[in-house]
């Protein structure tokens, strides 16, 4: 009776571990999926999008990470063959260092109006 | 006089958001990705259409020293409409056209060849369309030139037309 019970605790960790690692996969797949642009409908991702290119990318990338690529190596993948346009969130780099940086900016500069009115006010 | 700058600044203001906002309305919405041009071509293998064998795409970019890789399905209506050129250019000494069938029903590509004419020297077989993907492809039909060293020196989106077969006899000269 005993090795019965330890024979399905064996058995009952392995297939839980293996559907474990599949059900990670397939979360780093949609997670990586909702940051790429489909290309056929401009406007949806590729996790929301049905089309066939979305339907192909989605395949492509989890075939990636079997293979044991990063996060970050598939969207750099991703951005040599499609160009840097398919991730939502643009690098920082010379072209794009005014949008990133605009929002801080205009946060520091409200700061400091804000400061100065309430300076201006207890005067 | 600072009560009469302050809406004259905001009309101003208001005035140049909407001529780039009209401005915007005539830009194309669509992203096209860049050619990508100049990149070894990937290696993959794949089965071909008539014989179910399977053979790896190094096997194919051996004899001559310009290729067409050409991607199409049965389904699509603009390869259709470009077959004819393929037909037109198979006749060309100097380049190999190799298809790719794209996410097809078997039956109907091997259908498709046999009453509108066989311009490829190979067929393969792209089931799931990762090939496509992985080759940089994003809807059919597309079609790469590729050179004796494996690099895709043009690539068209959308149907071949008589303008793409002159760049194509220009390329290959």
């Amino acid at each position: 009776m005993n090795y019965f019970k330890i024979i399905f605790v064996i058995i009952f960790c392995f297939f839980s571990f293996i559907a474990n690692g599949e059900d990670l996969n397939d979360k780093l797949t949609n997670k990586i999926s909702k940051n790429i642009r489909c290309l056929v409908c401009q406007g949806q991702s590729v996790y929301d999008s049905q089309s066939d290119f979305a339907v192909s990318v989605k395949l492509v990338i989890n075939r990636k990470i079997e293979e044991g690529y990063t996060e970050d190596q598939i969207y750099e993948y991703l951005k040599n063959q499609y160009g840097e346009w398919i991730v939502y969130e643009p690098e920082f780099n010379k072209r794009t260092f005014f949008l990133w940086l605009l929002p801080i900016l205009v946060f520091f500069v409200g700061g400091w109006l804000i400061f100065k009115k309430i300076k201006f006010l207890k005067l | 006089m600072k009560r009469k700058t302050l809406p004259i600044i905001i009309i101003i203001f208001l005035f140049f958001c909407f001529f780039v906002f009209l401005k915007g309305l005539n830009n194309k919405n669509n992203y096209i990705p860049n050619e990508n041009t100049g990149r070894k071509i990937l290696s993959f293998t794949a089965k071909k259409l008539f014989n179910d064998q399977k053979i790896n795409s190094d096997e194919l970019f051996v004899e001559k020293n310009f290729y067409l890789l050409n991607i199409w399905a049965s389904w699509c209506v603009p390869c259709r409409a470009e077959h004819d050129t393929l037909m037109r250019l198979s006749k060309n000494n100097l380049i190999k056209i190799i298809g790719l069938n794209y996410k097809d029903d078997l039956g109907n590509a091997k259908e498709f060849i046999n009453s509108m004419g066989n311009p490829y020297s190979e067929i393969l077989i792209d089931k799931d369309g990762t090939i496509s993907i992985e080759l940089g492809a994003y809807g059919i039909p597309e079609t790469f030139v590729i050179n004796e060293n494996k690099i895709i020196i043009k690539k068209f989106v959308g149907p071949l037309t008589a303008q793409s077969l002159k760049e194509i006899k220009s390329l290959i000269k």
